[in-house]
């Protein structure tokens, strides 16, 4: 049975166009992204849509310069020794405040801590979050949303009425309200607050995917040949319904680890021992007068951060999308 | 249409009380408001039962819920614990708030639109790359980072204006938080006008419009512009919403006593009437919101009709 006339991104305007509502910057690839799912359509040339992708990114500078950033980044992200061979918990009150001097780079903070070494530091935390969180959401919004678009019916509109309340919900404020309930120290209570609040984006659009791969030809051909929902679900709706969600999960990663930097700066995030940026900026931000050097770093890397995520899912998402061409 | 109507406002009603809920018992969560009324000093047994009664904290937390709700829905918002009623917090905090998202509005409205136009109109050029590679550095800095850097050199280094907003936060000392707040929909609108933009170039009725020889000016702003925008403008009416939820972190750093001040402080001191109060009011906006922009876009765009 074809879909009746539902549109395949989602069920109302202002969802198709922005959903950008409360997830505020978390939503910003999304409705572009929604139209991969059209993306399987068969090409003159015999290559596949991933090794055509592929095939395309090789030859993407932005692409490429992004890819190397986050390779370093996740490297010392797990060996920050290799970079910097202080210890970013080692202050020196005495150097509170100083600017840069012979092997400190980038100068003091208040404490007298060594601003190169929590820079490199403070990467571990952000992309331990960012991964996880998006990993998480990405399981979770991609299961759930994908049988609401397979399956439709009750269990559909179930997911659609629950995901709308935690889109009515402010993120930030969910977080504020949310996180301060927990004493805990570690990135876990973060990690399963970005979760809980980055599913439904995630889940949407894998609904909108797997509507859309429902209605191929090839789908329509394996249920007359008497495939079951879970062969058709895995063997030929998935792998041609997967590409938005990375899309969306790789461009939502480096929101999150905005997020994450956001929650930290509001003192609801990560705390100290933790080496954060966000922590960092928080501290710096007092004393922006007399020591802007303490801001800039952490804020730079931060930023750049969350720049080569946002420059990857854009490369992939026009290597994946031939509307754009 | 009418049914329509009716039938997303029947919607809105489970997603209303969804949402208020979960605020509610998280809340509710943040511990003892009596033990928090009193910070250190441990309450007289006596005392905090009255004020547990008088407060309806005595219920269960599901009656607390109902009875909180049809407090408000009779126009009584509580009390803060300050004694200030919530009401009147409000009456000082909305205003502000409002200001502020009208300029982030404006701003990311005009700017975003100009941008996308002049990048959409020369698709592939250097222009259009800049363009691209701007929005994308804007939505890579968060909003506290640029907040900082923004405050710090136009209001301290070069003291073009007043790096912190005074009490009565006039329209020309929110222009900065203003830009700050929309700096992130602002490249939303930037590229959303440039797809739309780029992909309506193609579309028969310009053709039509250059074929029968109208001037290239007139084909740009009656023919093309108006089409294109249908998308812009929804994003913009849902970003409202989102904008005044995410006012937290400007308020903040330009010390704006709006909403999202009155909500910062009420999480720090455990001050639940104001935390749900605000909330329930942001809520609401943020629902009707997007009602409107659904029915704005069936009035913008005829070939949507909604039965």
């Amino acid at each position: 049975m074809p879909e009746p006339l539902t549109p395949p991104n989602g069920r109302t305007a202002s969802e198709a166009i922005g959903n950008a509502g409360a997830g505020g910057t978390m939503d910003f690839a999304a409705s572009e992204a929604v139209s991969i799912g059209l993306a399987t359509a068969p090409t003159a040339r015999a290559r596949s849509l991933w090794s055509d992708a592929w095939h395309d990114l090789r030859r993407n500078p932005v692409f490429i310069v992004s890819a190397l950033l986050i390779v370093f980044l996740v490297v010392i992200a797990i060996w920050p020794q290799l970079i910097a061979t202080g210890n970013p918990l080692a202050c020196d009150i005495n150097k509170s405040l100083l600017g840069p001097a012979p092997g400190h780079p980038f100068g003091f903070d208040t404490q007298g801590c060594d601003v190169y070494t929590r820079t490199v530091y403070g990467a571990r935390a952000s992309v331990t979050v960012g991964v996880c969180a998006t990993a998480g959401a990405a399981l979770l919004g991609g299961v759930l949303g994908g049988f609401a678009g397979f399956f439709g019916g009750w269990w559909d509109a179930l997911l659609s009425r629950v995901s709308d309340i935690f889109f009515g919900i402010p993120i930030i404020l969910g977080g504020l309200v949310f996180l301060s309930v927990v004493t805990n120290a570690t990135v876990w209570p973060v990690v399963g607050f970005i979760v809980l609040l980055g599913w439904p984006q995630i889940a949407r659009i894998a609904r909108g995917a797997v509507i859309t791969a429902k209605q191929n030809d090839y789908v329509q051909a394996a249920r007359a040949l008497g495939a079951g929902p879970i062969r058709m679900l895995l063997r030929h709706i998935a792998p041609n319904a997967v590409a938005p969600v990375i899309v969306v999960a790789t461009i939502a990663l480096g929101t999150y680890i905005s997020l994450e930097a956001t929650l930290s700066f509001l003192g609801v995030g990560l705390k100290p021992p933790t080496v954060s940026w966000g922590i960092d900026i928080s501290s710096a931000s007092t004393q922006i007068r007399n020591a802007p050097h303490m801001l800039l770093w952490p804020a730079a890397a931060l930023s750049v951060t969350v720049l080569a995520f946002i420059m990857l899912g854009d490369a992939v998402r026009d290597a994946l999308d031939p509307k754009l061409r | 249409m009418g049914r329509y109507v009716i039938r997303r406002l029947l919607q809105m009603i489970p997603v209303f009380v969804g949402s208020t809920f979960l605020i509610f018992v998280m809340v509710y969560a943040l511990g003892d408001p009596v033990a928090a009324l009193f910070g250190d000093r441990a309450p007289d047994p006596a005392t905090a039962a009255q004020i547990r009664r008088d407060l309806y904290l005595d219920h269960p937390l599901w009656q607390q819920y109902t009875h909180y709700m049809a407090q408000i829905f009779q126009g009584n918002f509580g009390t803060a614990f300050t004694g200030q009623p919530v009401l009147q917090l409000m009456g000082s905090a909305w205003p502000l708030t409002i200001r502020l998202t009208i300029v982030a509005v404006i701003v990311e409205g005009v700017i975003g639109i100009i941008l996308g136009i002049i990048s959409g109109m020369r698709r592939g050029r250097s222009v259009d790359t800049g363009v691209l590679v701007l929005t994308l550095i804007v939505v890579s800095i968060p909003t506290f980072v640029s907040g900082y850097v923004l405050q710090f050199l136009f209001g301290v280094k070069w003291g073009v204006v007043n790096p912190s907003v005074s009490a009565a936060a006039p329209f020309n000392e929110l222009i900065l938080p203003g830009v700050v707040l929309a700096l992130v929909s602002l490249a939303y609108v930037t590229r959303l006008t440039r797809t739309s933009i780029a992909e309506n170039t193609r579309a028969d009725y310009v053709r039509t419009a250059v074929a029968k020889g109208l001037p290239r000016r007139r084909v740009i702003l009656r023919h093309l512009l108006r089409n294109s925008l249908i998308p812009v403008v929804t994003f913009i009416g849902t970003d409202v919403g989102a904008l005044m939820g995410g006012a937290i972190v400007t308020e903040r750093i330009f010390n704006i006593h709006g909403v999202g001040y009155q909500l910062y402080q009420g999480i720090l001191r455990q001050n639940s009437p104001t935390v749900v109060g605000f909330v329930t009011i942001l809520v609401i906006v943020f629902l009707v919101a997007n009602l409107l922009v659904d029915l704005l876009y069936a009035v913008l765009d005829p070939r949507i009709r909604y039965a």
